[in-house]
């Protein structure tokens, strides 16, 4: 009884602390099995919660972007830019807060899937602006953190998915791939850093072959 | 005891910690649509949710006591609303306001195509466009033909607009008027607009019902905007049988600033000599074209841009006289152009903008007319029919103008424009001697508001107020649209507007105690657009008023006034599609036009000989990636158009001595570009050929007749050849700075 008395306190304090890990985790999980697009903007609405509560943390910021990039690729219906504005706005808030140029290396990667996501609506004659804009966004990620697997697997999606008359194609993507799988198998994320990528380069990788 | 109470009382306390109190509501937007995605939750906490598609929301939260609801989604106002949190379940009930957002509201289209806006969805035309419309030789105004209201016209140069004559349509290049927006006329040909496509990033082919901000034309206007700057530094060159080009654009490393030089040579020998032409080409077709500009963003994000072109051109031809098979008819063209245009664009803070454009162009023509024997020797025949056949005109057009727009959002994204311009005409015509000068002080103040009433309906209400010191006359114009979003990307809306135009310098002469000739424009307007497809109709119906009709005071003499008048009504559609087939990019227009006018020389209400009831166009571009070459094919119908003898009776009338209707007319144009190195990431070098026809099956195309003085003879009007034949090689080396931008950031 004297003991529940005593950790009582214990518990609320390790609560606060522990609640933002707990939440992280549970949106975390949530983003893991979520499919339709209103579930991942509902994910990205429960991650930009935690970060508007928090706000000293980059990370709710940075999945919540993360999470409207998924429906960016599949969602035909999607209105494309106002979904990229609102990743890039979120972007924006988690780089205000990220200290460490690796961190701020990864939010850029995101920034580039928003810039690429709008380029796909009309390569033709959306390549010299978002084109432009996201290889920016890429070249600037590698240049604050060079062994950023995630950099080079965003790179080797690119090169794979353009044509080979266009100068893309499997041979050209394939070198970028393996550095990318590379960097992946060195890679040490702390808790609740981004750790995605490393399948799909590694299946991606797989079809060069 | 104590103990086990004070344990109780914790674990009440801990229990209330942890307890879950349910908040739903519904959540709907002041239309009572449900905003699927919006989201809802307790201020400072991870509590919340976002709304589902049928407008309810529903989550727990561990929160106790006062806390914030906060509801919020992108283009509505937040909603905040205090709520005390106890283990009962609350219900709230959301309204999101739709926020007035300048993305989102409607904009008023009516009358207008908006072209190469990459903020709007209905983009109809951008550079690359009209660069690739098969058989349009990357001629501005060759591609707005293929949209709705145009007519098919290959006599004269200009864009004849819904029942409009060519001098009706105006050209604006970043707000100021063009003097002369193409090369000068040489009798019975079209020639090319004097800009390039490439230096516009947006193109607005208006076809009636146009902004108060601009005057000066009774039927149409296309309303160019240059580009700012440059993507980046290059040096290019472009070769073929025709033309020479080379040019070099540098952007600042710190990309903020940019200058540039072009020139280029046209000399047509090498290709009249392969490609036969009907008329005898005495002068060989030769021009130099130089232009230059520089351009930088200001402090405060606005831009101040100067562009110039300079160009000089001599040409000579020689055709057979329509009143004597034994005699030939010469013309001699030489002229000089310079066009400036300098333009200040300037945020001012306090949500003011600011435009300032200054321009000054000058353009000489020296042309000869001769009547020649077989010899080529020039002869004076003393008959009625030879009396205008020898003459030497030198005419010298300036002008010189000054406009200023300020523009102050009032409420939301509600905006007043006004302004004033100032143009100074000179012009000076020398004919067969005979001094002639013409100045003209022209004055107008204009004022335009865009008022939203609501993202689904806007209002576009201005006038405009003119002067001409020539004709001594003022006049007022209104201009009244509106337009109201119907669904996701349509809309409808309808325009009104009175626009007024001075007469030609070559009445003027004769006369200055003219009017103003004056149009009313009623249009109605539906478009749907989304980014790959547009669909739009249009229904048209113009008066006009006090044009210009011809007086003839004896064989060789008229005189003008204001007695004309007319009427132009019709409809048309457009069909663009990117999306359907891959790589595959087709528009489709048609006009339906009925306009009948009384004006010049007509001696009743006819329907004018620039005129036919049917146009088609199709326009189709297919690119093929494995070969890297694009296919463009372009084909025009339209109908016959009439044609007319009018003859003087001798007793200050003229009568229609002969009238016939043309046969239709069929086009086909055909353009490719093979583009090696398309898709390379920063290729330092870009290449492009470019090969193209015009009338591929080589219809015989009859614009018209062009009779004998006594009307006993009259003779077809045609092209000079069946077909135009392009082929060139342009070459682009690019200076890629991305590197040294990234640097400079870090």
């Amino acid at each position: 009884m004297i003991l529940a008395f005593v950790l009582l306190p214990t518990i609320m304090v390790n609560a606060q602390t522990d609640k933002y890990a707990a939440a992280m985790q549970k949106n975390l999980d949530m983003f893991d099995s979520a499919k339709t697009t209103a579930d991942f903007q509902s994910v990205a609405a429960a991650f930009e919660r935690i970060g508007d509560a928090e706000k000293t943390q980059w990370l709710p910021y940075y999945y919540a972007g993360l999470a409207l990039t998924m429906p960016g690729w599949t969602d035909t219906k999607l209105d494309k830019d106002a979904n990229a504005e609102r990743i890039k706005a979120l972007c924006d808030k988690a780089d205000a807060l990220a200290q460490d140029n690796a961190d701020k290396s990864e939010i850029l990667a995101i920034k580039n899937m928003a810039a690429t996501q709008q380029m796909i609506v009309d390569p033709q004659t959306r390549w010299s602006t978002f084109g432009q804009e996201g290889a920016g966004y890429l070249n600037k990620a590698k240049q604050l953190n060079p062994n950023n697997p995630r950099l080079y697997y965003l790179e080797g999606a690119g090169i794979f998915g353009t044509p080979e008359q266009f100068g893309g194609g499997k041979a050209k993507a394939k070198p970028v791939l393996q550095k990318a799988v590379e960097l992946f198998k060195a890679d040490q994320p702390k808790p609740m850093y981004p750790r995605w990528g490393q399948k799909q380069a590694e299946d991606m990788l797989a079809q060069c072959q | 005891m104590r103990k086990s109470i004070a344990v109780v009382a914790g674990l009440v306390i801990a229990s209330q910690l942890y307890s879950q109190t349910v908040i739903r509501g519904k959540l709907k937007d002041n239309k009572g649509k449900p905003i699927p995605g919006a989201s809802i939750s307790i201020k400072d906490s991870y509590d919340g949710t976002v709304a589902d598609s049928v407008g309810n929301y529903k989550f727990s939260t561990t929160e106790k006591g006062e806390r914030t609801l906060i509801a919020t989604n992108i283009g509505y106002r937040s909603f905040e609303q205090k709520i005390t949190i106890a283990s009962a379940p609350i219900v709230v009930d959301i309204m999101l306001k739709e926020e007035l957002s300048e993305l989102k509201a409607v904009t008023v289209i009516s009358g207008s195509f908006a072209a190469g806006d990459t903020k709007r969805a209905a983009t109809v035309l951008n550079s690359i466009d009209v660069l690739t419309v098969g058989g349009g030789n990357a001629d501005i105004t060759a591609a707005v033909k293929t949209l709705p209201g145009a007519q098919q016209i290959g006599e004269q140069e200009g864009l004849f607009v819904r029942g409009g004559a060519g001098y009706e349509t105006k050209q604006f290049i970043d707000g100021t008027l063009v003097n002369n927006p193409y090369y000068t006329s040489v009798p019975d040909l079209a020639t090319r607009g004097r800009f390039s496509p490439l230096l516009f990033k947006g193109t607005v082919f208006s076809a009636g019902g146009y902004s108060a901000l601009y005057g000066e034309a009774l039927s149409s206007a296309l309303i160019l905007e240059s580009i700012d700057l440059p993507e980046r530094s290059s040096a290019n060159f472009g070769v073929s049988p025709i033309i020479l080009t080379a040019g070099f654009q540098e952007l600042a490393k710190d990309k903020r600033s940019s200058w540039g030089v072009n020139y280029g040579y046209v000399n047509l020998i090498a290709y009249f000599n392969i490609v036969k032409q009907e008329p005898d080409y005495f002068k060989m077709p030769e021009f130099h074209n130089g232009d230059a500009n520089f351009r930088f963003k200001t402090k405060r994000g606005g831009m101040i841009k100067y562009y110039t072109t300079f160009s000089k051109s001599k040409l000579g031809l020689r055709r057979s006289d329509v009143d004597s098979a034994d005699l030939k008819d010469a013309f001699g063209l030489k002229n000089l152009n310079w066009y400036n245009n300098l333009s200040w664009r300037e945020n001012l803070g306090k949500g003011w903008k600011m435009n300032l454009a200054l321009g000054y162009s000058t353009n000489t023509d020296d042309i000869t007319q001769q009547l020649q024997d077989q010899n080529n020797q020039q002869l004076f025949p003393n008959q009625p029919w030879a009396f205008a056949k020898n003459y030497t005109v030198k005419s010298i057009q300036q002008l010189s103008q000054a406009k200023a727009v300020f523009e102050k959002k009032l409420f939301g994204i509600s905006t007043i424009r006004f302004g004033s311009e100032y143009l100074y005409w000179v012009n000076n015509n020398t004919y067969n001697g005979m001094k002639s000068r013409l100045i003209d002080n022209f004055q107008s103040v204009f004022a335009e508001t865009d008022i939203y009433v609501t993202n689904d309906l806007a209002a576009k209400i201005g006038g405009r107020f003119e002067n001409s010191s020539l004709i001594d006359r003022s006049n007022v114009a209104p201009r009244i649209s509106l337009a109201y979003k119907v669904g996701v990307g349509a809309q409808l809306s309808a325009a009104y507007g009175i626009f007024y135009q001075k007469p030609e310098n070559t009445q003027l002469v004769y006369t200055t105690n003219l009017n103003y000739a004056k149009a009313t424009h009623y249009i109605l307007t539906y478009q749907k657009s989304t980014n790959d497809r547009i669909f739009r109709t249009e229904i048209f119906y113009k008066k006009y008023q006090d044009l210009i009709k011809t007086e003839p005071v004896n064989y060789y003499y008229s005189l003008y006034n204001n007695n004309g008048s007319g009427y132009a009504k019709g409809i048309e559609f457009f069909w663009r599609d990117k999306k359907s087939i891959k790589n595959f990019d087709y528009w489709i227009s048609y006009s339906y036009l009925d306009t009948k006018r009384d004006y010049l020389t007509y001696p009743e209400t006819l329907r004018p000989d620039f005129a036919t009831p049917h146009t088609l166009s199709i326009v189709t571009k297919r690119f093929f990636t494995d070969i890297k070459t694009g296919f463009n094919f372009t084909y025009t119908y339209a109908t016959g158009r009439p044609y007319y003898d009018f003859m003087y009776d001798g007793n200050g009338k003229y009568t229609i001595a002969d009238h016939g209707k043309t046969k239709s007319f069929h086009n086909l144009g055909f353009s490719m570009n093979y583009v090696p190195s398309i898709g390379k990431t920063n290729p330092k070098l870009f290449w492009v050929l470019v090969a193209s026809v015009t009338n591929v099956f080589g219809y015989d195309f009859v614009y018209g007749y062009n009779y004998s003085f006594n009307g006993m003879n009259k003779e077809p009007i045609g092209p000079p050849a069946k077909r135009f034949y392009f082929i060139g090689v342009f070459f682009s080396w690019g200076v890629d700075r991305t590197q040294d931008a990234i640097n400079n950031n870090l």
